[in-house]
Formats: structure tokens, sequence, C-alpha cells
């Protein structure tokens, strides 16, 4: 009789069990989707999204209170170094070269205007970081990326998506040597 | 915090009088107040007083869940089958209709379906269901397997059912003869008979008299 009645007892699982008795893994994938089981389901509780929207807006405003801060009472000035960048001779009047100010920094670039006209700025497109090409004919220089243009003596944007001018590196020509002698700031 | 394994729900429908304490008791449970969550089924009312105390079974595969559209319906890890998560819930009425033991019930005030949870706001720390610590005569009894087999020492529980080719485990034992030899009931064969307690006719062409 025991016998006969020995499987009328068993032991629940504590997973759910699909109607085909088969295992986790052989089931189709809409059951793994949305599981039976508790724990499987990802839920959401109204607290935890007004957690989420606290924290998150939370940060944000820190961080931009953090850069307000920074702006405003942060170091502005840097002692930079001096560094020859170049022989006056080497560069014929309309023509560039890319230098690093100070060492390791990204690419610079230094443009020849005219006789005695030097300017330099950061290469890196203020848009997406493309590097410019200068055009010394028609005193711009071009990002080709997404045709952003700067104005060669100022390094002011005139057209396309850059909205920032382009950091200038601060020259000064003694004798027959280009000096670097500091990067202005392109934030404003 | 789960339920302890241990602490084991027993249904012993020959020990049922009838007395719907455990409807009662059910109602004030704070979870659900108001609205019980038990059926009291009368086995053959025109013939016998016998009557039988409803609670979910808490399946291993809970049918309700499986046909549940809108994935309402969850399992946790101790093997309770908890009521519809109420954002979910779309009152579609699939599980009240599935569900081989008729468990699960629509509040349609609510657009909610509701089904016993096993007062798992008490079982979870260790309390007795509201219907178990009511029951006079311990029809629906709460307690460890060693006590029940104290307690009734001709009866033995019971978890397994066969659906049709479907073998069910339940959370919920029934408590059955000691000497009790195993029974198929075929649940489809019964589907036309007329409901329990009510005598309606589907075919409303068939008079009474031709039945």
């Amino acid at each position: 009789m025991n016998d006969l009645n020995a499987d009328r007892h068993a032991p629940l699982p504590p997973r759910s069990v699909p109607p085909d008795g088969a295992s986790p893994s052989r089931q189709p994938r809409w059951r793994r989707d949305f599981p039976i089981d508790w724990n499987e389901d990802d839920y959401v509780s109204r607290r935890d999204l007004i957690r989420f929207v606290v924290v998150t807006s939370g940060a944000f405003a820190i961080g931009q209170i953090w850069l307000v801060w920074k702006s405003l009472f942060g170091r502005r000035s840097a002692v930079w170094p001096e560094q020859p960048v170049a022989a006056v001779d080497d560069l014929p009047v309309g023509g560039a070269k890319t230098f690093s100010y100070p060492p390791g920094s990204t690419p610079r670039l230094l443009v020849r205007t005219g006789p005695v006209g030097f300017v330099a700025y950061d290469q890196q497109c203020t848009h997406l970081q493309c590097p410019v090409v200068p055009k010394v004919s028609e005193g711009k220089l071009h990002c080709p990326c997404h045709n952003g243009w700067f104005d060669l003596a100022t390094g002011d944007p005139i057209a396309g998506p850059p909205q920032r001018r382009l950091p200038r590196v601060l020259l000064d020509v003694r004798g027959e040597t280009v000096y670097a002698t500091g990067v202005e700031d392109s934030t404003t | 915090m789960p339920v302890p394994e241990i602490l084991e729900f027993f249904i012993d429908p020959s020990r049922c009088i009838g007395c719907q304490s455990c409807i009662q008791a059910c109602s004030e449970c704070d979870t659900h107040k108001g609205q019980s969550m038990i059926q009291l089924d009368y086995i053959d009312r025109e013939r016998s007083t016998q009557t039988l105390p409803v609670v979910c079974m808490h399946c291993d595969s809970p049918t309700c869940a499986e046909v549940c559209p809108a994935d309402a319906i969850k399992r946790t890890e101790d093997g309770v089958v908890q009521t519809a998560r109420k954002p979910r819930c779309i009152a579609c009425n699939n599980c009240v209709l599935a569900c081989p033991f008729g468990v699960p019930k629509m509040n349609t005030r609510m657009n909610l379906m509701m089904k016993c949870d096993m007062c798992y706001d008490r079982t979870s720390v260790g309390l007795k269901p509201m219907c178990a610590s009511v029951c006079p005569s311990q029809a629906l009894a709460f307690g460890t397997r060693a006590e029940m087999a104290k307690l009734r020492p001709r009866s033995r529980p019971v978890n397994t059912f066969q659906f049709g080719r479907q073998t069910i485990r339940t959370k919920v034992n029934v408590m059955v003869p000691l000497e009790q030899v195993r029974e198929t009931v075929d649940v489809t064969a019964a589907m036309f008979e007329p409901t329990i307690g009510h005598d309606v006719l589907d075919d409303v062409f068939r008079s009474e008299g031709d039945a």
C-alpha cells in the first residue's frame, strides 16, 4: 500500500516547474523573459524610481555647482614655460607646422601669416576635436569633419558647428626663433 | 522573509463543519480587508452537509501564473504563489478560469484578481494564517509535519494531483485516509455537470423535467 502511495507526497522545488517539466535551459525564450519566480523578475518600485531620479538629478546639480565654483574661484593663470618652437627661417610665409606645448600636450598649430606675423592655436577643433587645416590665403582655419571655419587672425569660430574659439598659443618672436610663452583659455 | 520550510498547511475536508469562521477570519486580514479569499464549497448540498474550504494550493507549476498575459502572478522562493501584482493585473479573468482548484477570485470593482497568498504577511513571520488560527475543528491546520502525524494518526498528507497528463505538486497538503489508494478523477468529464450548489441549466430550451 505504501509503495502505491509513495509518490503522493513530494517536497516542492524552490523554483517553479514549467508544465512540460523540462529543464529551464530548454524552455522557450519568452519563459525566461517572463519568469513566474519572483526572484527572477525585475521590479522597479515607485520608491526605486524616485530614488534613482533624485540621485541622478542631484548628481547633475552638484556637477553644475562644481563647474560654477571652479570657474569663479579656480586657479586661472598657470605658469607657462618658455619654449622655442621654430626658427623663423624654417617656415615660409603661409607655411605651417605642428608642435607640442608644453611637451606632451595635444598638437598645436603654428602658422606664418606674413613676413613677421606668426599665430599658433590648438589644432583640435572645438566642436569634436578633429585637426584643423590652415587656409592662409583665405585667412581662415578649416575643420573638414563638419565644415567648421575659424578666423586665422583671432581663432574665433566664423562658420559651421564650432561655438568656441580655438585656444590660442601666445608667441614671442625674438631674433631668429619663435618662442611659445603661454596658452589662452578658450572657454569664452 | 520566506515562510519557514518546516511549517506546512494541511487541509482536512472531513473535519470541516461548515461554520464559515475561516471566511470571516480571511476577510479580516489587513492586506485585503473586507474581502474573503476562501470559498466554502458544498460537496453535494442536496444529500449532505459536507463542506470543503478551498484555499490556494500553491502549485509548483502555477497554472494561474502560466496563463497570465500581464505577468502579474508571481511565485516566491518558499513556494507561495502571490496574489496578482496590482500595477500589472488587467482583470482578464484568465487565472480565474484556468486554476484547476478554482481559487483566484476577480474583484471587478477594483479590476484586480485577488487570491489566497497563505496570509504571507503572517506566515512569513512564523504566525498561522488567519483561517488556520480560527478553524475550530482544525480542518485548516498550519504546523509541522510531526505535529500532524501525532494529531491525525489515521490520515496522511497528500500533495500530488493529476490533471489530465499534468502532475501538479502543491505546497498545501490535503489529508486523506491512511489506507486510501490512489484515485484518479477525470476533471474534464465533470465539466458539464451542474455547478455545485446551483440548479442552473445551461440549455435554455431544455426544461427541468427532461434532465
